[in-house]
């Protein structure tokens, strides 16, 4: 039984922490049609950002600056969102394929630099030597992983009030006004640019904030946690969940992450011994299908977006009467 | 120096010729194809099962051609994977490309494109195995062709370049003295209006997916034929071939021939400086620099 409950806590937390980075997601591709094809290197920004600035000193490669935790966490949110707006102020005036192939370089980039810089971030090994906060309160079993899902949810919980109020907001309005008719929007003065651009950096901050809790969870960061398959599972996620949508984006990762986490578990124990190789392959091309199969048949996502008129053309008075 | 650049010269015509066909769809229909470069797997696998099946009926096939290590079942092989390849392309954008496009959205076709990569790339490593793979078992030493400077170069890498070459020459005399080019080039200008000429746009859209994937699979067997075949080959020529596109301009033919070379010579030139793990994350690089220097590529032209 305390099996039981202490893996669907550890469950728990991975698909609560994965939810984030689909609400940022979410705000890039729901709600202002920005392709993100890179998602896994902002995620890892974060990610190393947050060991690198709070982990205890490292021989041979940067790091160890052992921050107070909240601060390597926002260093680490940080650095995502730099990244976003670099790769944004280069792409995001041009076609939309430039920013989809420039985030995607981005991710290609970032493995790479990750697996060979070992004066940067320990190289293929990873990085270690962090030591989870308030860890010497809390010790290292049931009691500190469950408080653990508790800050996640909490984090969780935060973001999702924030994009509420966020796309409820005017500058929400402006986002989906962009997303539906960018000529249209422009040509009522707003700067499409610039909106755009701060939408890539926000999202891209929220994802950042998924892997710095992702780092701080293993404590522990490799090349090996930062491929491309990741970006893959996170958009599974929000095709599934239905983009645009922040309660599906939430229940699309917590379903898609027990269907991965199922399927592989199913493999690894009933697949025979010599598929035993080719059962990531398998599971990669269940979730090519789940891609494809989702824009195929239900593009909207099990729980679509509700369209919502944010001011009706009627006089005040009239809405007030009925 | 002179090594590297003919390195990437070699390497530069195989991009090449993945990247005009990628050039082509995304012009014609305004999307990222993330599953191009599977084509060029697709090509590379289809040439090794047809070498097999040449060899075994007809023996003497199996014999080299001069000094290369390329037999005449592979070299008929490749004319073969050229075609399938050309239809996997129709097929795949008849059962989902297409049916996306209908339902809207050029987005979601990038989409479907990373999800269809996905399923291919991992299909042909449970069917052929996620081990190497290579067309001839004998080693194929590389001629010394001076000595100062010091260049080595395999046979099969100058019949690649050759025969590279040697296609892009035959579609660029399609593309300026036939009735079929100046269609293609019309829908490429200005679809409505080439259509109200009597041009019809899906045949056009079938004939871009035939010949993009034909390209793609020669490129798939040259790359096969001077490094090696795996299921991941796809994967590791999208991002230089992505690179050639936006140097030449996105959507323009002569671009991407020319990107191509110059991806390959950048890369390559790189590594002087660079080690060489760092190479995967060279085209990166290349789309920045020009990004920043010239965002519209060689040829391309503005378009939002």
């Amino acid at each position: 039984m305390i099996g039981l409950i202490s893996y669907l806590v550890f469950f728990s937390t991975v698909a609560a922490i994965l939810s984030i980075a689909v609400l940022g997601l979410n705000l890039q591709w729901g709600n202002s049609g920005l392709f993100n094809g890179g998602v896994v290197a902002f995620f890892g920004a974060g990610a190393y950002g947050t060991l690198i600035l709070g982990g205890t000193s490292q021989a041979g490669h940067l790091g160890g600056y052992e921050l107070f935790y909240p601060l390597a966490l926002l260093g680490g949110m940080a650095a995502a969102g730099l990244m976003a707006w670099i790769v944004g102020l280069l792409t995001i005036r041009l076609r939309h394929d430039y920013l989809a192939i420039s985030t995607f370089g981005v991710a290609v980039a970032f493995e790479n630099l990750m697996r060979n810089a070992e004066g940067l971030a320990g190289g293929a090994q990873g990085l270690r030597g962090f030591e989870r906060p308030l860890h010497a309160w809390l010790g290292d079993g049931f009691i500190y992983n469950a408080c653990f899902l508790v800050f996640v949810l909490v984090l969780l919980i935060a973001t999702y009030k924030f994009l509420e109020v966020l796309i409820r907001s005017p500058f929400g309005r402006l986002l989906r006004a962009i997303r539906e008719d960018e000529t249209a929007a422009r040509s009522l003065g707003k700067d499409s640019a610039r909106i755009r651009l701060t939408s890539l950096i926000i999202g891209s901050v929220i994802i950042g904030l998924s892997g710095g809790l992702y780092a701080t969870f293993y404590a522990f960061i490799s090349p090996q946690d930062v491929l491309p398959i990741l970006t893959f599972q996170i958009w599974a996620m929000l095709i599934v969940g239905g983009a645009g949508n922040n309660r599906g984006a939430v229940a699309g990762a917590f379903l898609i992450w027990a269907a991965w986490t199922a399927s592989g578990w199913g493999l690894s124990r009933f697949a025979p011994l010599e598929m035993q190789l080719y059962t990531g392959s398998i599971q990669f091309i269940l979730i090519g299908l789940v891609i494809v199969g989702m824009l195929l048949w239900r593009p909207q996502g099990l729980f679509p977006e509700k369209l919502v008129v944010s001011q009706s053309g009627r006089p005040k008075s009239e809405i007030n009467r009925e | 120096m002179i090594q590297h650049l003919v390195d990437g010269i070699l390497v530069g015509s195989i991009l090449s010729l993945g990247a005009i066909g990628l050039t082509m769809a995304m012009h014609m229909l305004r999307f990222a194809n993330f599953s191009h470069a599977e084509l060029l797997s697709i090509g590379a696998y289809c040439a090794l099962v047809f070498d097999g099946v040449f060899k075994a009926i007809y023996a003497p096939l199996a014999a080299a051609i001069g000094p290369l290590s390329l037999t005449w079942a592979l070299a008929l092989a490749i004319v073969i994977s050229m075609g399938i390849t050309g239809g996997s392309a129709i097929l795949i954008d008849r059962l989902v490309f297409r049916r996306v496009r209908a339902k809207g959205g050029e987005l979601s076709m990038v989409f479907a494109s990373f999800g269809v990569a996905m399923i291919i790339r991992n299909v042909l490593g449970l069917m052929f195995g996620l081990q190497v793979q290579l067309y001839s078992k004998d080693i194929v030493f590389a001629v010394v062709l001076s000595q100062d400077p010091f260049l080595l170069v395999k046979p099969d890498q100058i019949f690649s370049l050759v025969a590279a070459l040697i296609i892009m020459f035959v579609f660029h005399l399609v593309l300026s003295r036939t009735t079929f080019g100046y269609s293609l080039r019309a829908v490429a200008e200005n679809p409505e209006l080439a259509q109200v000429s009597g041009i019809s746009l899906i045949r056009m859209i079938t004939l871009i997916w035939i010949i993009g994937g034909g390209l793609a699979a020669a490129a798939g067997v040259f790359y096969g034929l001077t490094n090696q075949v795996n299921p991941v080959l796809g994967r590791d020529l999208l991002l230089p071939i992505f690179a050639a596109t936006i140097v030449g301009g996105i959507g323009s033919i002569y671009g991407a021939a020319l990107g191509g070379f110059l991806v390959g010579i950048a890369s390559n030139l790189a590594l002087l400086i660079l080690p060489s793990g760092y190479s995967p994350a060279m085209p990166f690089l290349i789309i920045i620099v020009v990004l920043i220097l010239r965002p519209t590529g060689l040829f391309g032209e503005e378009r939002h």
